[in-house]
């Protein structure tokens, strides 16, 4: 039985690319406000489910059903699923030459918000904001992405999720490619996201950013299944034991059954 | 900052069509018929009361039109569509010319508030003229300048008012024999602005000279001359619409630019022709000694634009620069480019030429590098993106490099690309619709363009942009 607080679920979810199957019937629900990491190694699928919830054109649904309160996603185009309140912090933020970063946020904010917010009321809330996340001023002139470091890239993403404030983020990798600071920094920005009650899916390989990003529930992800499913003690036992141990389904090592999941939640 | 801003706010409060596609009832002074005779041409300078020496001038260029072959490159298909015979080449649309918006007959004036000209005069321009059909009908300049000497009318009065001066370098750049259209154009040539800024003069904000076609199968020719003498400064800015007629018009322009020892010419173009106009236009600049020329060249309309302006680098560091864009959608064909002759030492040039297609539309780059023999140390840099917005439209490239010494610095760069899945899904995944995200990509890819421009113009531009971006994708 789903949850009908649940504020996604997806169930059953077949995607493929082409021909090729990705995702293999992956089930998963998320209620409001809460932190769910989701771990699988290079490949297994992760972004592909991350890609498939916003809404890529690529990737096509062969089976099985996206749900964001209560109502399909699946005939709804990226941008209509960003007004009902979903973002993606893309592992790999894409460059738009000759626009500069204080454009896109106004007019993403304008799309999604449905509201101009006037420069004098957004001038000091991505004050704030920036302050946080230890960006520069200067970065507002700089066109998107381009010529960006790393760092700079997840840290855009994360200030423009939080400046959104979507009901639901999904984080894709963010935390690759970043040093041990500014590592700290972005999960302090998807710490105070989350307690301004936006609910979390953080896709990742590495324990790390779990130690600054508590979850609730940890998703092991293979081969475009979730395998396992647990609490934040899954992550730790991954990082001892590795992906392998965890390649087949493994009742031993999982901590809570799905069902016991949805109850906690 | 606040400009990108307002940028986009004007972007997302627009309608979908060609708004400038209005025409006025006809209500003429004088109408020539159609095609092309020496009857007319006489008529014409008869009627403009011209010296002599132009009336010769313009029977000799009639002559050389009848004479000269169609350009065997460019869109010759096109070229050869046009029909010589059925264009009205002199229309004179009122008696005399307003200096006042209030002495500029209702009808043509009510036009022009239309397309925002004497709005755009109050509030940013130090002087106007406005040409409808053949003649200018407004001319205005800011007191100030006219008291320093700043001559800025149109090329008729010009003609008359400043006749040693307009002998001395018309048709000096470009002579009647260049091309046929230039040809034409000295044979037919009407209005256009004629402009000289005195020694060290420094004209702070820009002139504007706006041309509009109303009749169908109208030919406009208008000639503009602009000298600015030693070590001055000027901008000057045109802008161009047409109403949409299911037959063809033609513009044909001569634009001669003289930059004198350390003076700075810029000169924007934002073309924006209704698809049913040709626009065949011959530009060229000398650049003297430490001078500099810019032309900034937005063509956004017409049905066919075959344009290159040019700049000869006469003088040691004199420098030159061609910054243009070009968009193409369905029937039309925008070939454009550039020429930069390097005559002497120590010049410096750079093309930045940025293209799009989209619905079928083809954009082509045409340019010339040359290097004289003896020119030492010149530098030249020539970048061209184009950029294709879906699988059935084209661009090409067709430089051309005539280099004839060695101490010379060439580069050059051509880029074709297509707007990327993943760029529009990145803009879309934060709340754009499809149409929205594929205008943001464009304005970025145009913004070394339009970040040149006046504020004013910038805004503009986007607008237009966006308007063509409706419907593109999807």
């Amino acid at each position: 039985m789903s949850n009908k607080n649940a504020l996604l679920i997806i169930n059953d979810l077949h995607a493929k690319i082409g021909d090729k199957t990705i995702l293999k019937g992956v089930s998963l629900e998320i209620n409001p406000g809460s932190v769910h990491a989701l771990m699988g190694r290079n490949g297994s699928g992760k972004s592909t489910l991350s890609y498939t919830i916003m809404g890529h054109p690529k990737y096509e649904v062969s089976q099985g059903d996206i749900k964001f309160e209560g109502n399909s996603l699946l005939n709804l185009s990226p941008d209509e699923r960003a007004k009902l309140g979903i973002a993606l912090s893309f592992q790999y933020p894409v460059a738009i030459p000759g626009v500069t970063v204080l454009n896109f946020l106004k007019t993403s904010l304008k799309a999604v918000l449905k509201r101009d917010i006037p420069i004098k009321e957004l001038r000091p809330m991505l004050k704030a904001k920036m302050q946080e996340l230890e960006i520069k001023d200067e970065f507002l002139s700089r066109y998107v992405n381009d010529g960006f470091s790393g760092g700079e890239k997840k840290k855009l993403e994360i200030l423009h999720l939080s400046l959104l404030k979507p009901k639901l983020a999904i984080l894709d990798e963010t935390d690759s490619g970043l040093d041990i600071d500014a590592l700290k920094v972005v999960a302090n920005g998807i710490t105070s996201l989350n307690k301004e009650g936006t609910a979390i899916l953080l896709i990742t390989h590495y324990q790390r950013i779990l130690n600054y990003v508590t979850p609730q529930f940890v998703h092991i992800f293979e081969s475009g299944e979730i395998t396992n499913t647990g609490n934040h003690e899954l992550a730790f036992k991954l990082e001892e034991f590795g992906y392998e141990y965890f390649a087949k389904a493994n009742p031993v090592a999982s901590t809570n059954s799905t069902k016991e999941v949805n109850y906690v939640s | 900052m606040s400009a990108e801003i307002s940028t986009m706010d004007n972007l997302n409060q627009i309608g979908t069509d060609y708004k400038y596609g209005f025409s006025d009832v006809e209500n003429y002074i004088f109408k020539s018929g159609r095609g092309l005779t020496p009857e007319i041409v006489t008529k014409i300078s008869n009627m403009k009361n011209e010296p002599q020496w132009m009336l010769e001038f313009r029977l000799k260029a009639l002559a050389l039109f009848y004479k000269k072959p169609m350009p065997t490159w460019g869109n010759t298909k096109l070229l050869n569509d046009i029909d010589f015979a059925n264009i009205f080449y002199y229309i004179k649309p009122s008696e005399k010319q307003g200096t006042n918006w209030s002495d500029v007959p209702e009808g043509i004036k009510n036009t022009f508030d239309r397309l925002g000209i004497p709005e755009a005069e109050r509030k940013f321009l130090a002087g106007v003229t406005a040409q409808y059909e053949s003649e200018v009908v407004y001319h205005s300049i800011r007191e100030d300048l006219e008291k320093l000497g700043v001559i800025f009318t149109d090329m008729d009065s010009g003609l008359r008012e400043h006749e040693d001066l307009v002998r001395k370098y018309f048709a000096t750049i470009i002579p009647a024999n260049d091309n046929k259209f230039a040809s034409l154009n000295s044979a037919v040539w009407s209005g256009g602005s004629f402009v000289y800024v005195p020694p060290g003069v420094k004209v702070d904000i820009p002139l504007q000279a706006y041309f509009r076609i109303n009749a169908e199968n109208m030919g406009q020719f208008e000639r503009t001359l602009i000298i600015a003498d030693e070590g001055s400064f000027v901008h000057y800015i045109e802008g161009c619409t047409a109403p949409v007629y299911s037959s063809d018009s033609l513009h044909s322009a001569v634009v001669e630019l003289i930059a004198l020892p350390g003076s700075h010419i810029r000169y924007t173009t934002i073309q924006n022709w209704s698809k049913n106009v040709y626009n065949l236009v011959t530009k060229r600049a000398y650049a003297y000694e430490n001078a500099k020329v810019e032309w900034v060249d937005g063509n956004l309309g017409s049905k066919l634009t075959m344009k290159y302006p040019a700049i000869y680098l006469m003088g040691e560091n004199a420098r030159g620069e061609v910054l243009s864009i070009a968009f193409a959608g369905d029937d039309q064909h925008q070939d454009a480019g550039a020429k930069m002759v390097h005559v002497a030492s120590n010049t410096s040039s750079i093309v930045v030429s940025k293209s799009i297609s989209k619905n079928g539309g083809r954009t082509s780059y045409r340019g010339l590098v040359k290097v004289y023999e003896d020119a030492k140390n010149v530098k030249s840099s020539v970048k061209c993106d184009a950029l294709l917005l879906d699988d059935i439209s084209r661009s090409d490239t067709y430089p051309t490099m005539e280099i004839n010494d060695q101490d010379v610095n060439i580069e050059h760069e051509a880029t074709v690309s297509k707007v990327g899945e993943e760029q529009l899904f990145y803009l879309m995944s934060r709340g754009l619709t499809a149409d929205e995200a594929t205008a943001m990509i464009v304005n970025g890819f145009f913004e070394p363009f339009t970040k040149e421009l006046p504020l004013e113009y910038a805004v503009e531009l986007n607008r237009l942009i966006k308007l063509e971006m409706e419907g593109s994708v999807g």
